[in-house]
């Protein structure tokens, strides 16, 4: 295939374009769009939850009734949260987009291995994105059985539930086909010297994620044309047999089985979440070596922990499941290869937080959001433990302790790590600087509220405070203490979104700013840097494809004469 | 492959289609030996893995293959015997309802 | 510049890209046939009485249907050996074959549908029923999506010969491992269902 300058017109050019960068661009923006919406449609809930069945300002002409959210759209809004912030949010950020910019340049290819997949897979998550937001406008509005979708509800839920599905099957083929690039692009296209073991760690979270999609998400597909049949055809795969509805015995044949549901979908949903921290393990894993001036201590350590993560992320997945009433060996089974894979996580956070001493430490924007990653995903990662033992999640399943978990890993985890992302290659996008001033803002004000936000879910699960409640415990004798925390949340969370806008006019002061052209202002190593100009070139990426002679963090050589050596220098 | 190769293929490809043929048939007939289920899922699923791995290494070439994709069927197989079975073991001692 | 390894093989793999990316996905479809015949392995061993597929499906016609995939893959695979020996003429024979069979095979699917409609039985009838219809009709749409691909390649898309014949031959063989998997699905699907 040619790619010699032909005409192209704006359409093929920017809208249809086969290009990585462009493709790149365009799931960063579709995400960051669909992660404001998503933190917008928890902004409204936890008005909810701290002023219960009062009027929300502003949205409150939307939600007829006085104003006041009710319950059923307040599942809706959980459930749409949790899946826009997923799949339409982290993921296509993580991997769509910066795996797409990225991979190709720091392995040395002109492009991914098929473009025009490329661009098709992106256009499917466009499309499954609008189903989503179909959603909101069927009768019964979006779907509202939580992003876990468990039958015999979302069986018999409205028809927001049968969208939810469509849209799921769409956004899986989007990313399946997202997984093959990466995958074959990784495998066949590194360049000339380009070894597996001089691959920066970015890359290998990439291609480690990749592998993950491919594998795990077909059983959930397979599992949404299951229960699209329960839903369409009568079948009754997830429905048990003697089903009362409101008073009502159902008709239909029954013998289904809702854990079928469960095991399908948490095949998926486990792995899944190994996907959501793994690229922000690359992320900061580059931002640390860059702005410690020494190379990453434990490579290997690296490499091998993070693939051992990957296999044993498909062998844990039934600890969501304890308490469905499986039996005790399973269960064991299960405690057993969570408490292993805790291991590896253990491992490369050590790993990078060794690679800190003795560094020469650069605070700049990046690195602030880098650094803050590694003690919040500890504190995330730590507050799996007890929920990894069965024991314990007797008392924590399904209360906000659990919400707290998985958030400070999301959020102030995998969330902090892409916006470090973003400004460490901002500069390589556009060729511009961002405001370090409003950077810093942003990191610190964020930092703040986020721990607001998240960590008093932490004492009012252990209080026993159930998720998914709409009044927030306010019906529940022991949430009575701990109740006052709700307020407390609330606030954190509209402030933590103000202090977004910091990001937002960086972002867009930044764009309007002077292109300073520096190939390289951050002295890094790895090819993305040291061989492309800023941005690179629309065709081909490089003057020259560049070969490769060392390793991707060799900073601070001693026989050098500068602090850094491009993988593409020869020794 | 040089045109002698192909033609040693092709004679490959007739000799797994009789081959394939005659384990259909073989399939069939198994399944007429009022055999409990236990032997009846073994038998019937060693048969079709013998289909199978000849569909796989004849007709897809597996057999030629390098190393980089039987790493991918490997991965791939693994996975899809975990989600075959240990499903199942939710079952072993259950908690009656 | 162009993306290297899209026709050559890359020397340390062994593979030229479409290669190795077809097999990515075919792993992937061996996960979500997977995930269906996961959900059969536990809605079957979840209840005491499973209907005896024998019964209630048509053995006779599904064997003859196996046979026809069988066969297909025979022409599919021989219609790529034609191209490595430069036999165009060949190439369209075996591949308008490969194509004949699958139609059959469709056919052969509608019978049976119908056949089970008019008997009322409908995916919604029992679980059994319901993971035959789903199970098959999955592979249908594979099959209708096979068919797809090699019409296109068997007319439109068989230009390619005349402008780059190594690459054509590739794609051939690419579509032909796509083939060989829905092939390869029905030959689980078939005993699994009409037999156990």
């Amino acid at each position: 295939m040619s790619t010699d300058h032909h005409k192209q017109s704006f359409w093929t050019k920017y809208v249809f374009s086969t290009d990585h960068k462009i493709i790149g661009i365009q799931y960063g923006i579709t995400s960051l769009v669909w992660l404001l919406f998503g933190f917008a449609l928890m902004m409204v809930m936890r008005y909810q939850l701290a002023y219960p069945e009062s009027p929300v300002p502003f949205v409150g002409g939307l939600l007829g009734d006085g104003g006041i959210l009710p319950s059923e759209m307040y599942n809706s809004l959980g459930a749409m949260h949790g899946t826009i912030m997923i799949f339409l949010g982290v993921v296509p950020l993580a991997f769509g987009a910066f795996g797409n910019y990225f991979v190709p340049l720091q392995i040395g290819a002109i492009d991914m291995a098929f473009p025009k997949l490329n661009a098709a897979s992106y256009w499917m998550y466009f499309v499954g994105s609008v189903i989503m937001a179909v959603g909101f406008f069927v009768p019964g509005g979006a779907a509202n059985s939580g992003w876990t979708s468990y039958p015999p509800l979302a069986d018999i839920a409205t028809t927001g539930q049968t969208v939810w599905l469509l849209g799921m099957i769409m956004l899986i083929t989007s990313s399946l086909l997202g997984s093959i690039n990466i995958l074959a692009t990784v495998i066949q296209l590194r360049t000339e010297g380009m070894t597996w073991m001089k691959l920066p760690i970015f890359v290998w979270t990439q291609f480690i994620t990749a592998f993950l999609l491919l594998l795990a998400f077909p059983p959930l597909e397979a599992a949404g044309v299951l229960q699209l049949m329960d839903r369409l055809a009568g079948t009754s795969f997830f429905m048990p047999s003697g089903l009362v509805v409101s008073g009502e015995v159902l008709t239909n044949a029954g013998g289904g089985s809702p854990l079928l549901w469960q095991h399908l979908f948490w095949f998926l949903a486990h792995p899944e979440v190994y996907v959501l921290i793994l690229p922000a393990f690359g992320i900061v894993t580059e931002i640390i070596a860059n702005n410690t001036r020494k190379p990453i201590q434990g490579y290997k350590s690296l490499v091998y922990s993070m693939v051992f993560l990957g296999f044993m992320s498909f062998i844990v997945w039934a600890h969501h499941m304890y308490l469905t009433g499986m039996g005790t060996s399973i269960g064991a089974f299960f405690q057993t290869t969570t408490m292993i894979i805790s291991i590896p996580s253990v491992v490369i956070l050590t790993a990078l937080l060794l690679s800190l001493w003795g560094g020469s430490i650069r605070f700049n924007t990046p690195m602030l959001f880098a650094l803050g990653f590694l003690p919040m995903f500890g504190i995330g990662g730590l507050t799996g433990l007890p929920l990894g033992l069965a024991a314990a999640d007797i008392h924590l399943h399904d209360t906000y302790y659990v919400i707290g978990h998985f958030h400070y890993v999301v959020a102030p985890g995998t969330i902090f790590a892409l916006f470090a992302g973003i400004y460490y290659w901002f500069p390589k996008m556009t060729g511009k600087r961002t405001n370090e001033l409003l950077g810093k803002l942003h990191f610190f004000f964020s930092f703040i509220f986020m721990n607001g936000v998240f960590m008093p879910m932490f004492i009012q699960g252990l209080a026993g405070v159930s998720r998914r409640l709409w009044d927030g415990g306010e019906y529940y004798a022991h949430a009575a203490d701990v109740l006052y925390l709700n307020e407390v949340m609330s606030m954190s969370a509209w402030l933590l979104g103000l202090s977004q806008l910091f990001f937002i006019i960086n972002m867009i002061i930044s764009l309007k700013g002077e292109k300073t052209g520096e190939a390289n202002p951050w002295d890094a190593t790895t090819l993305d840097w040291t061989d492309t100009t800023s941005p690179p070139l629309g065709h081909g990426n490089f003057e020259t494809v560049p070969s490769v002679y060392r390793g991707p963090y060799e900073y601070s050589v001693p026989s050098a004469s500068n602090d850094f050596s491009p993988q593409s220098e020869k020794g | 492959m040089t045109p002698e190769e192909v033609k040693h293929h092709i004679k490959t490809y007739v000799l797994v289609f009789v081959a394939l043929a005659f384990l259909t048939v073989v399939t069939v007939a198994i399944s007429f030996l009022d055999l409990s289920v236990g032997p009846a899922v073994v038998l019937a699923l060693i048969v079709a893995s013998i289909k199978g791995s000849l569909v796989a290494c004849y007709f897809m070439h597996l057999i030629d293959e390098k190393v980089t994709i039987y790493w991918t069927l490997l991965a791939t197989v693994a996975m899809f015997l975990v989600l075959m079975f240990v499903p199942l073991g939710t079952m072993l001692n259950h908690t009656q309802m | 510049m162009d993306i290297p390894f899209t026709v050559k093989n890359r020397p340390d793999t062994g593979l030229y890209n479409g290669k190795l990316g077809v097999w990515l996905f075919l792993a992937s479809e061996v996960m979500l046939f997977g995930g269906l015949f996961s959900a059969y392995v536990f809605l079957r061993t979840g209840v005491d009485n499973w209907p005896v597929g024998a019964e209630i499906l048509n053995v006779p016609l599904a064997t003859l249907n196996t046979m026809f995939l069988i066969t297909s893959s025979v022409t599919m695979v021989m219609s790529w050996a034609s191209l490595k020996l430069n036999d165009f003429k060949k190439f369209k024979l075996y591949a308008g074959l490969t194509l004949l069979l699958a139609c059959l095979f469709l056919v052969v699917k509608y019978f049976e549908y119908t056949a089970k409609f008019d008997h009322h039985l409908f995916p919604s009838t029992n679980n059994f029923l319901g993971i035959y219809f789903t199970m098959t009709g999955l592979h249908v749409l594979h099959v209708i999506g096979g068919i797809i691909v090699i019409f296109f390649f068997w007319m439109p898309g068989a230009k390619m010969w005349e402008s780059d014949p190594e690459r054509f031959t590739n794609r051939i063989e690419i579509v032909g491992l796509y083939w060989h998997f829905v092939d390869l699905v029905w030959i689980f699907l078939f005993p699994v269902l009409y037999l156990l």
